[in-house]
């Protein structure tokens, strides 16, 4: 199959640690597998600068925390066919949401980091994205068509996922979630 | 005095158990599972978590199997599509309701909660979260209670009262707002009654109670109120 037949893969990293990136790595030789069918055309793992077109699968890390992140991410989701939550800050919010919990955060959380705990030049900088009242999952702000659940998601589980997807088949996640 | 049996049908399979035994106890003893939350044996029945709803044949509304008593010739579905779908939304507004982070919590792992969102295929929850931010109470010398995690499946005020004899634990305010109270809504410090015995911690079934440094897995203890209650009786 020449190469610009294959399904068009990105991935995406708001806000996560990038540990879902590491649990799609961790898939070791079966990426090699993944890589004959598919090709990445964006991600932390591509240098490529703008989001392209009519792409076929997004896997998207991380929870939506401001208001760039908000943006992109629906311009992600016009260009997407099947839009992913990959992991539990994309599919719950998890740990980046965990300041929905306190509240006015989007000013508590900047008063905290730069400061409360700086011991030189406390400023809180104005070039930062804007952050959100609220940290949201992926599903509250777009459409989204599958959740991969996990902390980080078990890599076979990514795996799984594409797998059935790339077959034209819908994944089922009884007994596969992995929350936390 | 002799206990009547009662026949019925569960999932198709024949069925006889002893007359007042409830059909989740019948189906637990013959080896189907039902998923469940608030039911633990040994203590009374809630029907709190509704995630045992069970159909019967010929009846329209849906039953909870914990706290309904099976009669003759009774014939229970424990599995079709339509139960399949309202445990999975009883999962989703039980994990909506306050601030379930499984990544952080001590629970991770060993918690029956996740068990089940998992078995049940939970991918995500439909519905807005609440993002509750109550104080956690750490007054006491080792038990801890972050009322964030907790599902008022009201296990721990049960045992307390039933199996401990103690009632430290109790209910305040009502729906989603609920919380479990020690002694009259004071800290754990400074409670009179509570006899530190642990059993909330053993069967509370996400991490919502537990043992201050002490892996969940060796606290809890899912068997603890049937323990104490097969001894009391010998």
């Amino acid at each position: 199959m020449p190469s610009n037949s294959k399904p068009k893969l990105a991935t995406l990293w708001l806000s996560g640690c990038s540990g879902c990136h590491m649990s799609l790595l961790d898939n070791d030789e079966a990426l090699l597998d993944l890589a004959k069918n598919i090709q990445l055309v964006y991600g932390p793992l591509v240098d490529t600068k703008a989001f392209p077109e009519n792409v076929d699968i997004t896997l998207i890390e991380g929870a939506v925390a401001n208001y760039e992140q908000a943006a992109f991410l629906k311009e992600v989701r016009k260009h997407s066919k099947i839009l992913i939550a990959l992991g539990d800050c994309a599919v719950t919010g998890n740990v980046p949401a965990l300041r929905n919990t306190i509240k006015d955060s989007a000013n508590a959380v900047l008063q905290r980091a730069f400061v409360e705990n700086s011991d030189k030049q406390p400023l809180i900088p104005t070039d930062v994205p804007k952050l959100l009242r609220k940290v949201y999952p992926l599903h509250e702000v777009v459409k989204v068509d599958h959740y991969i659940p996990g902390c980080p998601p078990p890599a076979g589980n990514i795996a799984y996922v594409l797998t059935e997807l790339l077959a034209g088949k819908i994944p089922i996640m009884e007994n596969k979630s992995k929350y936390g | 005095m002799t206990t009547k049996t009662v026949s019925l049908k569960i999932d198709g399979h024949d069925i006889s158990v002893q007359e007042g035994t409830s059909i989740l106890e019948a189906a637990i003893e013959n080896g189907i599972d039902i998923p469940h939350l608030c039911f633990l044996e040994g203590l009374t029945k809630t029907g709190a978590c509704r995630l045992c709803l069970v159909e019967l044949k010929g009846q329209a509304k849906l039953f909870a199997s914990c706290s309904t008593p099976v009669s003759d010739g009774m014939e229970v579905i424990t599995d079709s599509v339509k139960l399949k779908e309202y445990r999975k939304k009883t999962i989703q507004l039980l994990l909506s309701e306050r601030t379930h982070v499984c990544s952080v919590c001590v629970a991770n792992k060993n918690c029956e909660l996740q068990a089940l969102a998992d078995k049940l295929g939970v991918d995500h929850v439909a519905y807005e979260r609440e993002w509750t931010g109550e104080k956690v109470d750490s007054s006491h010398p080792f038990l801890v209670i972050d009322r964030n995690r907790c599902i008022l499946c009201t296990r721990c005020v049960r045992v307390c009262d039933e199996v401990e004899g103690v009632h430290a634990l109790d209910l305040k305010l009502r729906g989603k707002d609920s919380q479990i109270i020690v002694d009259f809504d004071d800290s754990w410090a400074n409670s009179t009654s509570c006899t530190s015995c642990r059993k909330c911690a053993k069967v509370c079934p996400v991490g919502a109670i537990y043992v201050e440094g002490e892996p969940l897995s060796q606290t809890k203890d899912r068997n603890i109120a049937n323990f104490v209650l097969s001894r009391r009786k010998k």
